[in-house]
């Protein structure tokens, strides 16, 4: 388990006061399909993002709520993981991108048929975001927007 | 921050009728942000879904979150992944 004690003193602090966002009431979808026909999406709070395609992920006061859209198709390994935050070793992710966005796991598991099928395009930001207000009243229903036209059953959400 | 981040995302995503699933690295903050499912995994920063290149595991772990999309609401629905 990842504690705050493993994070630096400065960080630790940082963390010890801060406003953790309640989702209250909690919303609940129920899953529309059998998870063998379902079309699932991944999301990764990694930052990754296509060289020479996508913009980078930046340094902002209270984080970068922008998003980026991975192609299904985008060989993982070609991924910049561009997270900004320092609060963790990025050496097992670059290592295997899968590890935090499983693109391969995700095309493992429809060619066995235990999900139905992986979806178009896949979601990548930079996690720490400290202010998310923005992330949650933009970014996200931006988003779902997407991943509905995209007809996505199912949402995997990987943090790092 | 993380955690919070796809806590929140998963929360949006929920409204807008898409089911999701989060992987929680920090337990304590899945407890406070309450996504509707998450499932807490016992590994470090930097690593949510174990070790690289382990990717029998990987796709376990990721069995184990979808399993949870079975489950009955209402949330917020967070489990322990099982040891193996």
């Amino acid at each position: 388990m990842a504690e705050f004690s493993d994070l630096p003193f400065g960080m630790r602090a940082q963390l010890a006061l801060y406003p953790w966002r309640r989702i209250d009431p909690v919303p609940w979808s129920p899953l529309a399909a059998p998870l063998a026909a379902a079309r699932v999406a991944l999301v990764t709070s990694a930052g990754m993002y296509r060289p020479g395609l996508d913009e980078p992920f930046v340094s902002l006061l209270g984080g970068d709520t922008s998003v980026r859209l991975i192609p299904d198709d985008t060989p993982v390994q070609d991924l910049v993981v561009g997270t900004v935050s320092h609060a963790f070793d990025r050496a097992a992710s670059e290592q295997d991108r899968n590890i935090a966005f499983p693109l391969d796991r995700l095309h493992e598991m429809v060619a066995a048929g235990s999900i139905g099928s992986a979806a178009p395009r896949h979601v990548s930001i930079s996690g720490n975001i400290t202010a998310p207000g923005r992330l949650v009243r933009v970014s996200a229903p931006r988003i779902a927007a997407e991943l509905r036209a995209d007809q996505v059953d199912v949402a995997l959400l990987v943090p790092i | 921050m993380c955690t919070q981040s796809v806590g929140l995302l998963a929360g949006a995503f929920e409204k807008a009728g898409i089911a999701t699933v989060c992987v929680a690295l920090v337990r304590s903050v899945a407890e406070r942000v309450r996504p509707p499912r998450a499932l807490a995994v016992p590994f470090p920063f930097g690593s949510p879904l174990g070790s690289a290149g382990g990717a029998a595991r990987q796709r376990g772990i990721m069995s184990e979150a979808l399993k949870l999309l079975l489950l009955r609401g209402p949330g917020p629905l967070l489990r322990d992944l099982p040891s193996s």
